[in-house]
């Protein structure tokens, strides 16, 4: 598949946004840090910034972006229809619980429902993203119970790092944020790794001969191609570039999210700010460029059953 | 709009026969032609005499080989929409732009509601919509809906444009919910085939497979009554047979 960059960069700034907000909201509302009203304002404002900035992106891809406001209507049928009804209406709760944690200074009553709404809309945000690329039948890469969860366990990690760099930079690391880090480590680790290895090891149902029926008369491969140059479908569907050089792009994406943010949590955290503050930082961005390389690769590596009329001899 | 409409009422669609189709493309260009001034008016053409032409079609025509050795066998295959019963490219459009019709079962795309974002094409198995980069809208076959409901044509012509220009009448259009249409019965009879039934959308279009070869026609029929023939089909070089042996030989060389 075409990996559309707009398309890469809204997935990874909104994962890490409503991560990082899901997180604050949750961390806040138990007492897991304190509510410093500027830690909350640049917290819970970054992460609005990821997320909107990552929204506003994902219309550039867009034929009509000035339409854009009709993908609320099909919320019955169509998860990207729901993903953009839920994010709009994230902002609600994100707005209550900003008001307590900076103006009321406090998370409790009704501002502890607003807070808790809130991680649970993010949470479902997320996970409409996931199920837009799960339910897709024809791209096998992403038609699988893997794609979901390894979504969600990003925007867990990219978040619970962001929230870790801001942490230390206002001096209320606790703990329990690195414990968070390292959930989110080792979930990445593990979803991540058995996502890669059930793609290489999953054939697609469909092959040429089902793709054309004529199985029956043995195996089947495209003699002429329909047309002389390549077709919409070819340079959307048929994007290849990068999966020659899967196997060290996953090698490098893997060190970036998980090996190198792993390293720099556990030297730095512990340390002195002048340390632990660009060394978390460095995390959090290591983790971030990590996770556009692993999306690039979501995209690149993912093959549509359509080549099949084109030429390829699996999906 | 994006829900589907029940099953069970009218389903138009194409039958395709692999056997007669002979790969002119000729389906390709009408359509084409008649959709270029039709209801998804204009179908774009990016350099169109430059090194890298390219547009929207709505039907292609691929050349498949299937099977090995003196068994394989070429096979034409146009390729267009196939107006699924369980369209996924109906039920992803977020905004309600692609939809199906409840009263004949036609899949369309209502361009001023399209945002352009290209899912129903990634939904799609069958490569079967192209984005039209000029109008920044998703295409598609429309079964020829300006034609097959036009009044304003003789009754005859009331087909998709792929159908009426089929020089070997390798194209049908008909309902095929009606189990007793022309269409239908032509499928019951060839053994109609769903592409890629895998997919679960139930494509209504169906594909004749090609008719089985007859591996032993040449020592049948007129070449039976040519003796020459029949010698120099089985090696054995007699009469006239030694002198098309000789020939060959001569051009073998």
């Amino acid at each position: 598949m075409h990996p559309a960059y707009s398309v890469i960069f809204f997935t990874t700034a909104s994962g890490a946004g409503y991560g990082l907000i899901a997180l604050m909201a949750l961390f806040g509302v138990l007492g897991g840090v304190k509510l410093d009203p500027w830690f909350g304002a640049v917290g819970l404002g970054l992460g609005a910034l990821m997320v909107t900035g990552g929204l506003l992106s994902s219309t550039a891809h867009l034929g009509h972006p000035e339409r854009a406001w009709r993908a609320y209507s099909q919320w019955k049928s169509s998860w990207l229809s729901r993903e953009g009804v839920l994010a709009t209406a994230t902002y609600v709760p994100l707005v209550l619980t900003a008001w307590g944690w900076i103006v009321e200074g406090s998370l409790t009553g009704p501002f502890s429902v607003f807070a808790v709404v809130l991680a649970l809309f993010c949470f479902l945000t997320v996970h409409a993203t996931g199920m837009i690329y799960a339910t897709l039948r024809t791209i096998s890469a992403w038609h699988n119970r893997r794609t979901v969860p390894v979504y969600l366990a990003f925007a867990l990690l990219t978040g619970s790092l962001w929230l870790h760099a801001l942490a230390q930079m206002f001096g209320h690391q606790t703990p329990m944020l690195a414990a968070v880090v390292a959930i989110g480590l080792l979930l990445v680790m593990f979803l991540k790794r058995s996502y890669w290895r059930l793609i290489d090891t999953t054939p697609s149902p469909s092959t040429p001969e089902s793709a054309t029926g004529l199985g029956a008369l043995g195996k089947v491969r495209l003699l002429d191609p329909p047309a002389m140059t390549e077709t919409f479908i070819q340079r959307e569907m048929g994007f290849s570039i990068a999966r020659k050089h899967s196997q060290k792009l996953r090698r490098i994406a893997f060190l970036s999210y998980c090996a190198i943010p792993f390293a720099l949590t556990l030297l730095t955290s512990e340390a002195g700010p002048w340390i632990a503050i660009p060394g978390t930082l460095a995390a959090a961005i290591s983790v971030s460029i990590g996770v556009v390389i692993e999306r690039w690769l979501f995209f690149a590596e993912a093959k549509h059953v359509s080549m099949l009329y084109y030429g390829a001899d699996s999906a | 709009m994006t829900m589907l409409p029940p099953h069970g009422g009218k389903k138009l669609g194409l039958v395709i026969d692999l056997d007669t189709c002979v790969g002119c493309h000729a389906c390709a260009v009408n359509c084409k032609e008649w959709n270029t001034g039709g209801h998804s008016a204009p179908l774009p053409d990016n350099d169109p005499y430059g090194s890298d032409p390219n547009g929207v079609w709505f039907n292609r025509v691929h050349t498949f080989e299937a099977g090995e050795g003196t068994d394989s066998r070429t096979v034409h295959f146009p390729r267009s929409c196939l107006h699924c019963e369980d369209a996924a490219c109906v039920t992803v459009c977020p905004t309600g732009a692609s939809y199906k019709r409840e009263e004949d079962g036609i899949v369309l795309v209502n361009e001023d509601a399209c945002i352009g974002c290209k899912l129903c094409s990634w939904a799609c198995p069958y490569g079967a919509r192209e984005y039209d980069t000029d109008a920044g809208v998703m295409k598609k076959c429309t079964l020829c809906i300006d034609r097959i409901y036009n009044e304003n044509i003789p009754e005859a012509e009331r087909v998709p444009a792929c159908v009426s220009t089929c020089p070997a009448s390798a194209r049908h259009f008909g309902d095929l919910g009606d189990p007793n249409s022309e269409v239908s019965l032509l499928v019951a009879e060839r053994g109609g085939e769903d592409l890629m039934p895998e997919m679960g959308y139930k494509p209504v279009n169906r594909y004749l497979p090609p008719r089985a070869a007859k591996k032993d026609q040449g020592l049948h029929g007129v070449g039976a009554s040519l003796p020459w023939v029949t010698d120099a089909a089985t090696g054995d070089a007699a009469g006239a047979g030694k002198f098309l042996h000789w020939v060959d030989r001569v051009l073998s060389r």
